[in-house]
């Protein structure tokens, strides 16, 4: 197992390095002047000298390059260009706000998927196991930016129950939640239902059944445990890309997160903020998914025992 | 005989039905999409307007029926680019394998290592807002899928005695590759390629919604919902309908999905004929 986490560990170094370099080369690689689209058309010649040279634009592009993952490795990601604070500092300040959407959206995922998908694998074929799927195939069709201004239509403005925007209090989380959790909980709970129903099929069961255990202690501790394993896995490796759905529901809720931060940063033209977020969240989601897979073999035994 | 399953037949008649509406936009939508009446702005649903009107007092079922449109090319087209270059390139670096095969799976890897339509923002922030490059930003975040997909088929097929016996016969990879792999290797890509295209037209009303995406005043179903949002409280039938819409024809291209993979897959027919 050792040799299995060590190798995880160093395959993430040029998949890391990677990300970098297309982040850099998307940047720097484009058509056009970023000088240019980030000034306007109009600006004056100096002005857009004097950005150049700030930038290092008028470097050869390997020694921007190297002299970007020289900056990086130091945690430096340049200033903005607009409010001339770090990168670095900015992205620190809103990152915790992002990190507790995903979190608490995976929460409400896992706890209202793993109990559908039980109810729908035990009943398999029967009305409440279509009814279940339809349901989660509605979650996997509709997208964040259309459950959103409806829950907010609903329970904030019609009912009050929650507030519609900003970060406060806990109630604040439950609408940005809902919606970015949604899609997670009906994949989740087709995971669950199916990983469930394959688990029922095991010769253990079987055994199970023989000896006369009762139903529901099959199902919720032989077969649920080991439905649960890739079931969580997968909500793992979900919590990366909850980071980047996380984008347009901050926009949504004028949650203070680095999804918003990032559409303000494009918005302004400010291209180190844009890089710097692109970057935090793309690498936040290689280490998310390379701490899933370490936890993964912690937790199966059978992968442990290969 | 085997039926057809009830997905399949109601995710065929969702997407048959948008597309309907998409090319017979003209005969099909009860006024132009861009034409205003300001006297009627933010109007709700009545005889003449179905849908309502929005800001402008334009009829939001023809900039839905026209919107459909923008959708529905960015999901065909974005599938289509995505679909040649990923299956090509995974066949091949799966049947020649070596250097070839690891360059391409590291450069998925790389790829694969943005979450969600994290690298169309960041193409469409460089590139500008246009439909041109959301096609172009969202076929560079969609061919991996295809590549991986293809070169994990090609590797379970490419030791087989008919590929044997067409090397033996002097075939060339390209022979081999277009004649003998990919026909063998299409059912699964025709899947994947079915749920490409409802991801594409989410992620390009993903982009509209956060204004990267198409812009004003060509009616896109994302840059709708992002202007009903401002009208939530006296409108909300700006946002609803939309969002309805774009809920519809990326839950029929779902089901159409899942119906196909269902009816393609020997493996599931099997196992639902004998439990």
């Amino acid at each position: 197992m050792k040799a299995f986490i060590l190798n995880r560990l160093l395959s993430v170094i040029p998949v890391a390095l990677g990300v970098v370099t297309l982040v850099f080369l998307i940047i720097h690689l484009t058509p056009g002047d970023p000088v240019e689209i980030m000034l306007g058309e109009t600006a004056q010649a100096a002005d857009k000298e004097e950005l150049r040279r700030e930038l290092g634009l008028d470097r050869p592009i390997l020694e921007q390059y190297f002299s970007f993952l020289g900056k990086l490795a130091h945690g430096d990601l340049g200033n903005s260009l607009y409010t001339k604070r770090s990168v670095t500092e900015s992205i620190k300040e809103r990152y915790s706000a992002t990190a507790q959407l995903a979190l608490s959206s995976m929460f409400l995922a896992i706890i209202i998927a793993v109990p559908l998908g039980v109810i729908a694998a035990a009943r398999k074929d029967t009305a409440i196991d279509n009814g279940a799927m339809a349901v989660s195939l509605i979650g996997v069709s509709i997208p964040s930016f259309c459950i959103g201004p409806l829950l907010i239509l609903v329970f904030g403005i019609e009912l009050q129950w929650f507030p519609v925007s900003g970060r406060g209090g806990l109630d604040s989380l439950v609408l940005p939640s809902v919606t970015l959790g949604t899609a997670m909980a009906a994949i989740l709970s087709r995971l669950a239902r199916s990983s469930v129903i394959e688990a029922l099929n095991e010769d253990f069961i079987t055994t199970a059944r023989a000896k006369g255990v009762k139903e529901r202690v099959i199902l919720f501790r032989h077969a649920l445990s080991n439905a649960l394993i890739p079931v969580v896995t997968v909500a793992g490796l979900q919590l990366g890309a909850l980071l980047a759905g996380a984008i347009i529901t901050e926009t949504i809720f004028a949650w203070p997160g680095i999804g918003r931060l990032t559409i303000q940063a494009i918005n302004a033209r400010d291209y180190p903020l844009t890089q710097g977020c692109v970057l935090t969240i793309a690498l936040s989601y290689v280490l998310v998914n390379l701490v899933v897979d370490v936890l993964y073999t912690v937790i199966d035994p059978r992968v442990r025992q290969k | 005989m085997r039926t057809v399953p009830f997905a399949l037949k109601l995710g065929a008649f969702l997407t048959i039905g948008f597309i309907a509406i998409a090319v017979f936009a003209p005969l099909v939508a009860p006024s132009g999409p861009l034409e205003q009446n300001l006297y009627e702005g933010l109007n709700g649903p009545d005889a003449n307007h179905f849908l309502g009107q929005d800001r402008l007092g334009r009829d939001i079922l023809s900039r839905i029926i026209y919107g459909s449109r923008v959708s529905l090319l960015v999901g065909f087209v974005t599938v289509s680019i995505s679909f040649v270059i990923g299956t090509l390139l995974g066949a091949v670096a799966g049947y020649i394998g070596g250097r070839v095969d690891s360059f391409v799976m590291r450069l998925c890897d790389v790829f694969f290592a943005f979450p969600g339509i994290l690298l169309a923002i960041s193409v469409m922030a460089i590139l500008g807002p246009s439909l041109t490059n959301v096609i172009v930003a969202l076929s560079i975040m969609g061919w991996t899928s295809f590549a991986r997909l293809a070169r994990g088929q090609v590797l379970s097929l490419r030791e087989r005695e008919y590929v044997t016996a067409a090397e033996s016969l002097g075939a060339g990879t390209p022979r081999i590759v277009f004649f003998h792999l990919l026909p063998n290797i299409m059912a699964p890509i025709i899947v994947e390629a079915t749920f490409g295209i409802a991801s594409a037209i989410v992620a390009e009303a993903g982009l509209s919604f956060l204004g990267l995406g198409v812009q004003a005043p060509t009616p896109s179903w994302g840059a709708m919902l992002s202007e009903g949002r401002q009208f939530l409280l006296i409108a909300p039938h700006l946002t609803i309908f939309p969002g309805l819409a774009l809920m519809l024809v990326v839950m029929g291209v779902n089901f159409l999905g899942d119906g196909l993979r269902d009816a393609l897959d020997p493996k599931r027919n099997i196992s639902q004929r004998t439990v």
